[in-house]
């Protein structure tokens, strides 16, 4: 009975879907709008990578929410995981079984190079692909590598918090002063454009990128050390 | 035409290894398995010329979701079968 249900749910899925296959048609040229925006960011914001420019400055508010979720995900990890764990540090934890070979080696050759490669994605948000919502991931997972190969290692959840909390801060402080100084809140015009593709440049995008990388990074990391142990 | 051909092999990548994930019975095969349909969607973006959700993917996606569930299975005893 419940696989006649599920394969009428299966059904009823495909034929809603079906409309999407057959109507799918591959488009040649840009929409009307991301033929504007193609041509209007960088002018008008400086930033040379398009998708930055809209996620930061044109969408910055639905980049606050993503933070915000972010945010209350880390909050009820810690929540849940943080209790049990509270009173025992690591000292008396358990003795973790020690990682393989293989994994130890090959951490201390990648972890710089993906550490700083998450940097890079940061701080080239406004010229390459990426930006601080990704490079903080990248930032993170680095982090996780770095705990699975030395599982002995504590990582510092007051400090995390006290720099998450701080880039939140300053973050809704950038918006404000982008309400106050330019076109609305987020607004990343507030300070000059600079040369299209020069490293300084497009206005507060790279400090505002900056300051999201921090904030996920910190946030991710936790996340991780709370399932960890 | 032949980037065409390894776009579908790498939906079919896709595809595979989403399947493999909900049948699999080994609870840390079937992860693997997710986190792999991650890697594959991952690079399928980058040849269609999206490198910034490829980076998202690749990272929140194939990296540090699998290691939450990893870690999440490792808790609970269906990780000592």
């Amino acid at each position: 009975m419940r696989r006649l249900f599920g394969a009428i749910a299966v059904l009823l899925f495909g034929v809603v879907l079906s409309g999407v296959a057959t109507g799918y048609v591959e488009r040649i040229a840009p929409s009307e709008l991301a033929r504007r925006y193609l041509a209007e960011v960088p002018l008008d914001l400086g930033a040379a990578n398009v998708v930055t420019g809209i996620l930061i400055t044109y969408r910055g508010f639905d980049t606050l929410g993503e933070v915000a979720v972010l945010f209350m995900v880390a909050a009820t990890v810690g929540l849940l995981l943080g209790a049990e764990t509270r009173g025992t540090s690591v000292a008396s934890r358990p003795e973790p079984r020690p990682p393989s070979e293989l994994v130890s080696n090959g951490a201390e050759i990648v972890l710089p190079v993906i550490f700083l490669f998450g940097v890079y994605v940061i701080a080239n948000g406004h010229l390459s692909a990426g930006g601080g919502f990704q490079g903080g991931a990248v930032v993170a997972s680095a982090v996780g590598l770095m705990v699975l190969a030395r599982p002995s290692i504590g990582l510092d959840h007051g400090f995390l918090s006290v720099a998450e909390s701080l880039a939140g801060v300053l973050y809704v402080t950038v918006g404000i002063l982008g309400l106050v100084l330019a076109g609305g809140f987020l607004d990343s015009r507030f300070l000059p454009h600079g040369a299209l593709g020069a490293f300084v440049s497009a206005g507060a995008i790279p400090l505002i990128s900056a300051l999201l990388g921090i904030k996920v990074g910190a946030e991710l990391s936790v996340i991780i050390d709370r399932f960890r142990s | 035409m032949l980037s065409e051909l390894f776009i579908l092999v790498i939906c079919a990548g896709i595809l595979v290894s989403g399947i493999l994930a909900v049948s699999l019975h080994g609870l840390m095969a079937a992860m693997i398995s997710a986190g792999l349909a991650s890697l594959f969607a991952a690079v399928s973006y980058v040849l269609l010329a999206a490198p910034d959700v490829a980076m998202a993917e690749a990272a929140i996606g194939a990296g540090l979701s699998t290691l939450v569930f990893l870690y999440a299975i490792r808790k609970t005893n269906a990780g000592k079968e």
